[in-house]
């Protein structure tokens, strides 16, 4: 049974390493810019999704604040840049240590709070935030910030030519965040997680302190996060509080996990592959995201999910295979 | 600042805080009833601002006096939302949170979506109507004749709310469905009529403040939102589920909500509620009445 | 040697109600123990005190010689006590094996090492051949074997089981009889409440008898089911015998 186990892991890891690698070939086929963007959004938000899922699917605590996180990123990066010339590198960094202190700090209130006044408490403190942007004269308030042109470079993470290096660059993040859930599904930390979402009274007669595992998770979560928002920010190569802080992006982390499976390992990344793309093209050919189209859609489709398919679409999978298996 | 301006701050805030006890009440009725945090109760906001407005606009029916119709219609929107959608979110069995959490959730980007949809982005509004733009003078304080109306509608709905929970069976079975739902299916109340009327009774109230609303606020596809998160903050600070939290919850948001209005620049008058929000979540996670 | 538990002058109050008046009790090591009385008597809420669930109004809890009163119940299970639940607390979305790692970790920082841990453990209780099964997909007694193997995972000095026994069928409780005398056998002590005397009574060393919130009468098994005290505390006045 052990070895059974350990297989299935190296399995998990070698299936990524070969989707990874087919991903990193992509560009060759892929020569169209408005293509290759999806394809940058989808990694994105697979991202963006795998570490919201780590404190919201596997440690149950469902943040819709998470654009908080986000943001924080985006605006630290640029801030430092801007006003201090900062490289972005290093900036993205600070923006997830940051964000990470802030999760934490909210955290201490927060996690008192159960189930739907956890999920209402972080989406007045995500709007909060917000505002509070729309309003910081200093960081540009509601018109937010432009990053100068410096010419293409790794250094200061900036390309206008070809879009390649951001591709890479949300590749590597996808890969990172997946990575990071799959190490953490298998230790202390991960199992702490299940268990408190599961059933936090029996959690802590296990020894589990549940507060600070959910310190923990809203901490990891919140860092990578804030890396999406850095990389973002770079991305747009302009910023304000609404195109990196709004609620719609609380949602865009929250929706792909949902939508593949919340709490397991391949959820979010098969949740974006579908929903990013989906969400581009029905607005591009339905035209304009005025009509609405889009939010039906995806509207309908998380309602269907939730009532038919609680445990997303990866269950679909791994139904048939678990029958009377030990994993 | 004179008295004068902070009186006049106080009075349209108590009165725009009665009508947001309203908006919030029917979220409570049924967080209270089943446990279920309604996520679209921007959108039936919305919705039934939309009725109101095409009330108004084809058949000239003032929307004080569609505003029967439109809680009347939104009721039984309530109803069948329970019994198409809602009523299945109650039956999951693993990840119970979320699956309510994202049913009301996407139900609310549908509504959206679909509102968008049929009727454009548009901002539209009711140009003409008895109430809209008049204000009454008392004392020297100024008081828009919607929002004064509003709140005696707010007051009027609160206490037959009260009246009907405490004094009739329907009532009582409703009380006792949220007390214990187990010992109410021994007694042979069927749980999922209650259910399906405290939606409605939710929806109807919301369509209530909602029909009055469209007299003074623009119509569009998104107003449900803002409105949302400010009863979500009512709610919460009157103590989830508790109705007469609501009340007191509304009054309180209005109150802080003039007053920021009168210390800050107006880009930041929610940060006021938040705050409070914030503070008693700090202090109080139950709310200030809540007793769960 | 000093006792490996004891409670001393625990009172626990609700409001107006009192749950717990001047308990003192001490289990030794190695023993098995019976906590028994009737509905109400306060046998659930001196087992959460011990557990660590919330602190007592009033009085100490001593474990191995330590004052644990106000330690949370996760420290206390570092310490050495481990429980289980009257109404199961599984987690539902776990497979067997993964319910008993997460109380296995407590003491096996290594993951390859509280996987073997948690096997070992699976074995002992006789759930190993569910391992890879969904906690929530067990049958009600199997649901309560996990909360004693989970706790067991924790390697305690003190084993406390709510009710553990209560509710199953007859062949069910004589499976959960012998595993608690091999819990016990492994050296464990055990702490157990039961309502139900018929059921612990053979197996206990030693029982406590609570009625009404006090320690009512406490003694070897055979001394306290022919008590008239206890019969009177069970049955009520009228069917007292030579009181």
């Amino acid at each position: 049974m052990d070895r059974n186990f350990a297989a299935r892991r190296r399995r998990d890891l070698i299936v990524a390493a070969v989707l990874a690698a087919l991903a990193a070939l992509a560009p060759l086929f892929v020569k169209d810019v408005y293509v290759q963007n999806i394809l940058i959004l989808t990694l994105m938000y697979a991202a963006l999704s795998q570490s919201w899922n780590i404190l919201s699917g596997y440690c149950g605590q469902i943040s819709l604040g998470h654009a908080l996180y986000f943001g924080i990123g985006a605006y630290t990066t640029e801030l430092l840049f801007t006003k201090f010339g900062v490289l972005p590198w290093f900036g993205m960094l600070a923006g997830g240590a940051i964000a990470a202190v802030i999760a934490m700090g909210l955290g201490y209130p927060f996690f008192r709070l159960r189930g739907h006044y956890f999920v209402i408490a972080t989406i007045v403190i995500a709007e909060i935030g917000l505002l509070l942007f729309q309003n910081w004269e200093w960081a540009g308030a509601a018109m937010g910030i432009t990053i100068p042109v410096r010419g293409d470079s790794w250094l200061k993470f900036q390309f206008m030519r070809s879009k390649l290096p951001y591709f890479y660059f949300a590749l590597a993040l996808c890969c990172l965040a997946w990575f990071v859930t799959w190490w953490l599904e298998d230790s202390k930390w991960g199992f702490w997680w299940r268990a408190v979402k599961d059933n936090p009274e029996a959690a802590e007669s296990l020894g589990v302190v549940v507060f600070n595992s959910k310190m923990g998770a809203a901490a990891v979560s919140a860092f990578l996060v804030a890396i999406g928002g850095a990389f973002y920010a770079q991305f747009l190569a302009y910023i304000d509080p609404e195109s990196v802080m709004g609620f719609q992006f609380s949602l865009l982390m929250a929706l792909p996990a949902v939508l593949g499976g919340i709490g397991t390992l391949w959820g979010p990344v098969l949740g974006a592959a579908i929903l990013i793309p989906m969400t581009e093209l029905t607005r591009s050919f339905i035209g304009g995201s005025g009509r609405g189209v889009d939010l039906i859609v995806y509207g309908t489709l998380i309602v269907l999910i939730a009532l038919a398919l609680p445990q997303g679409l990866v269950s679909l999978f791994s139904r048939s295979k678990a029958k009377g298996a030990t994993r | 600042m004179t008295a004068q301006a902070i009186i006049q701050s106080l009075a349209s805030g108590l009165l725009m805080g009665l009508l947001y006890g309203l908006i919030a009440v029917g979220l409570a009725l049924i967080f209270g009833l089943m446990d279920v945090t309604n996520f679209a109760h921007g959108e039936f906001l919305m919705i039934a601002m939309y009725v109101s407005f095409f009330l108004f606009t084809f058949f000239a029916i003032d929307p004080l006096l569609s505003a029967p119709l439109v809680a009347a219609a939104m009721f039984v929107f309530g109803a069948v939302i329970y019994l198409l959608i809602v009523r299945f979110a109650m039956r999951a069995k693993t990840n119970a949170g979320m699956v309510q959490i994202f049913t009301t959730f996407g139900l609310a980007i549908v509504l959206r979506g679909l509102a968008q949809f049929f009727f454009t982005p548009d901002y539209r509004s009711i140009p003409q109507s008895w109430l809209g733009g008049k204000t009454i003078s008392f004392a020297g304080i100024f008081l828009p004749e919607p929002q004064l109306v509003g709140a005696l509608v707010s007051i009027a709905a609160f206490a037959g709310l009260y009246f009907f929970i405490h004094r009739t069976d329907f009532g009582r079975a409703l009380e006792a469905t949220r007390e214990d739902p187990g010992a109410v299916a021994l007694v042979g109340i069927d749980k999922n009529r209650v259910f399906a009327f405290g939606w409605g009774l939710g929806a109807g109230l919301v369509g209530l403040a909602g029909a009055i609303m469209a007299v003074f606020f623009y119509i569009y596809p998104d107003v449900g939102a803002s409105f949302a998160l400010i009863a979500y903050v009512t709610v919460a600070l009157g103590g989830f589920g508790s109705v007469f939290g609501a009340f007191a919850g509304g009054i309180i948001v209005g109150l802080v909500e003039a007053m920021t209005a009168l210390m800050l620049p107006p880009s930041l008058k929610s940060v006021g509620i938040y705050a409070v929000y914030l503070l008693v979540v700090f202090i109080r996670p139950r709310g200030l009445f809540g007793s769960m | 040697m000093t006792a490996l538990l004891e409670t001393r002058g625990v009172w626990q109050r609700f409001g107006g109600l009192i749950a717990n008046s001047d308990v003192s009790i001490s289990v030794g090591r190695g023993e098995i123990v019976g906590l028994i009385g009737p509905n109400g008597a306060g046998k659930s809420t001196l087992f959460n005190l011990i557990a660590g669930v919330l602190p007592p109004t009033q009085g100490s809890i001593w474990f191995d010689g330590e004052d644990v009163t106000h330690m949370p119940a996760a420290e206390r299970c570092q310490r050495g006590v481990g429980r289980t639940f009257q109404v199961v607390k599984s987690f539902e979305t776990m497979t067997v094996i993964d319910n008993v790692i997460v109380g296995a970790l407590v003491r096996n920082t290594v993951m390859r090492e509280a996987r073997r841990k948690a096997y070992e453990v699976l074995e002992f209780t006789g759930l190993a051949p569910r391992a890879g099964v969904l906690a929530s997909d067990l049958v009600p007694a199997e649901k309560r074997r996990l909360e004693v193997a989970r706790a067991l995972a924790t390697e305690p000095k003190l084993l406390l089981l709510d009710e553990v026994l209560t509710g199953l069928t007859p062949t069910e409780a004589q499976t959960g009889v012998a595993l608690v005398r091999k819990v016990r056998d492994a050296g464990i002590t055990v702490l157990m409440v039961e309502h139900v005397m018929e059921i612990v009574m053979p197996l206990v060393d030693r029982a406590i008898v609570l009625d009404l919130g006090k320690v009512l009468v406490e003694g070897k098994p055979s001394d306290v089911v022919r008590d008239p005290k206890v019969i009177k505390a069970y049955l009520g006045d009228r069917h007292a015998v030579g009181a």
